[in-house]
């Protein structure tokens, strides 16, 4: 046997756990879940029948489109929001805190990670509602005559997304930030840049793999969170994760479920391809 | 077409889930609702019998047996059920025949004996252990009792978002028939359709539609004054830090649910199993089902009410018990069609 043969053999042998891995993981359940979206529920057995009618319903059935419709709104929502706040967040603890102090200034920003991700949403739960901190200090200070409702709103359930989310793209932009050469932005301005548009063409094009990485993690994330709209949506409209958990809690229908799991997929397959170009793991 | 079980599909979620190991010597494991889970209820069995029981809890009678199905045979003894959809597991040949001269059926309440549902073909395949009520719970400091009289009440434009709708489509779509005066019992997927501008009405003025904990938790903060579907088995563990909750039977009735304690047909541990199903049925048993931290409900077993405290008969409504089982309803029991439609409903008011 050739030397370059054996090699090949050798680096192939590396790469079998892992082949292995997503085989076992991904490759056979996500074909499982494939031919059963393609069954139904007929009575309380599952029906193997190849057809599409699950789909059809997915995107002919108001209740299960408006769920599609929900999830996208707030992610779309929740993503924007969270970039909005997170760039300037990442900027200031990457250019304006010493480096010395950055690293506990990234911990205190991601310290709600620490948390439970419920215990997290029931706390925002109380702290949104009509005697909550937020209610109480408004009408305290008197900016409301009297309480208003958040909590059990798509609001609450955005706002429990956007504190999460922030501290995952403060991370990734961070990361990206300060891999940036100062010269980047000495440049510009040596050339006649204003702050203001030393940021806009050099600085924030510069960081768009972290943002867009972080961008592209919130997106997954958001749109697949069941735990978050149950605990602070109140139950007044259902999201996609809800309405699966939905067919196989309430109605045992794995077909659907499975269906439904599959769009998700789609859903989240595009946002890939829509986000490709930007998403550079290396410079985050 | 091919029928298939696919049981190697759902994702094993409840076997990973589940903490202990089965099959162990001295044990018995228990498919249970969340009340079986208080220690108080299991260790005087466990000390009496050496044994430790192991709990899985699971929510709705579709989550039960999705379990069971990814479940190997033998690793469940004991399964707590809706009482209504006991034959629903029979007819599966999940459950044992109990010995009926070793129940203490004689000295329950004789409305939740429920032979209609735990005994099939002259077997009895389970017996009931715990009832109550969906039906209004409300704080009685900002709501009107006399307005809860009819269940008309809930409609009235005072109320408007301050009302909770409890999240469990078989009975509040009962309820909502009760309301326009169908029996439980006479629903169709035809008249489950008529109820579709009521219900959709009722979520136009309620605040949320939670389950147990986001409602509790809605109703002990004040967001809502109102819950549809509450009654004791969500304020009495309440009834400490907030005595002003309080809950009421309508003129039109209520749903009445109750769940029932079975022996699993494929369990190694028969007998075993049988003693818990006794001791849960027995009156301490059932004292200390009544009270279980996760909710409180009425044991069936009236000899109970010799281990429970002056106190906790109050918050249950002891006395009152024959007027309420007198105005209220089973579950419905729907079939597939019947069910799928009430689902299809529920889930269209929640997306309105």
């Amino acid at each position: 046997m050739s030397i370059e043969k054996t090699e090949k053999i050798r680096a192939f042998g590396f790469v079998v756990p892992a082949l292995l891995w997503t085989v076992a993981f991904f490759v056979i359940p996500f074909a499982v879940m494939v031919v059963l979206s393609l069954a139904h529920l007929e009575g309380r057995d599952v029906v193997q029948t190849f057809d599409l009618g699950n789909y059809v319903r997915i995107f002919s059935e108001p209740s299960l489109v408006k769920g599609i419709v929900v999830s996208l709104e707030i992610t779309f929502v929740v993503t924007i929001v969270s970039v909005l706040l997170a760039w300037p967040l990442a900027w200031i603890i990457a250019m304006q805190v010493p480096k010395k102090w950055q690293r506990l200034a990234i911990m205190l920003a991601v310290l709600p990670f620490w948390t439970s991700y419920v215990v997290r949403s029931y706390s925002w739960a109380l702290v949104l509602g009509e005697n909550g901190v937020v209610m109480q200090t408004l009408i305290g200070i008197g900016i409301l005559d009297e309480p208003i409702q958040i909590m059990a709103t798509r609001t609450a359930t955005i706002i429990g997304f956007v504190h999460f989310f922030v501290m995952l793209l403060t991370l990734t932009i961070y990361s990206n930030l300060v891999q940036l050469s100062p010269n980047y932005a000495r440049a510009a301005q040596d050339l006649g840049a204003s702050i203001w548009n030393t940021m806009r063409l050099v600085i924030v094009p510069l960081t768009l793999p972290g943002i867009m990485t972080g961008a592209f993690l919130t997106f997954v994330l958001c749109i697949g969170d069941y735990i978050t709209p149950q605990i602070l949506g109140g139950g007044n409209e259902l999201t996609m994760p809800q309405l699966i958990m939905l067919q196989l809690g309430r109605r045992g229908d794995f077909p659907m479920a499975s269906a439904l799991s599959i769009v998700l997929m789609c859903i989240v397959t595009l946002a890939y391809f829509a986000s490709a170009r930007w998403l550079k793991m290396e410079r985050v | 077409m091919r029928n298939l079980t696919l049981k190697a599909v759902p994702v094993t979620v409840a076997l990973l889930t589940s903490t202990t190991a089965l099959y162990a010597e001295g044990e018995l494991n228990a498919l249970i609702w969340c009340d079986h889970a208080d220690a108080a209820l299991l260790e005087p069995f466990e000390q009496a019998h050496d044994v430790r029981v192991n709990v899985k809890e699971y929510e709705g009678t579709a989550a039960g047996l999705a379990i069971i199905d990814q479940s190997r045979p033998g690793d469940w003894d004991v399964m707590v059920i809706d009482g209504v959809d006991v034959g629903r597991a029979v007819d599966l040949g999940l459950l044992a025949p109990l010995p009926v001269d070793q129940l203490a059926t004689a000295s329950f309440f004789p409305e939740v004996v429920m032979a209609e549902n735990n005994v099939i073909n002259g077997v009895t395949y389970a017996v009931t252990e715990k009832f109550g009520y969906n039906t209004i719970a409300y704080d009685r400091t900002k709501v009107d009792p006399a307005d809860l009289e009819s269940m008309s009440g809930l409609w009235l434009e005072k109320y408007a978002g301050r009302i909770g709708i409890y999240d469990y489509y078989l009975p509040m779509v009962g309820m909502v028939g009760l309301e326009q005066g169908i029996n439980t019992a006479d629903l169709t997927p035809e008249n489950v359709e008529s109820l579709r501008d009521r219900l959709y009405s009722l979520k136009a003025a309620s605040r949320q539609v939670g389950e147990v904990v986001s409602s509790q938790t809605a109703l002990a903060t004040g967001e809502i004054d109102i819950l549809f579907g509450g009654g004791e088995w969500l304020t009495a563990v309440l009834a400490a830090e907030n005595p002003d909750l309080d809950w009421t039977i309508p003129s039109e009735g209520a749903v009445r649910w109750a769940q029932s304690i079975a022996v699993m047909a494929d369990s190694e541990r028969q007998d075993l199993a049988l003693e818990f199903v006794k001791y849960v049925t027995s009156p301490e048993g059932q004292a200390r089902l009544a009270t279980s931290s996760c909710y409180w409900g009425m044991p069936a077993n009236t000899e109970a009410g010799e281990f429970l405290a002056d106190d906790q008969k109050a918050i249950l409504r002891w006395d009152q018990q024959p007027e309420y089982l007198q105005n209220t309803q089973l579950y419905p029991t729907p079939d597939a069609e019947l069910d799928r439609a009430m689902q299809d409903l529920w889930t269209d008011m929640i997306q309105q």
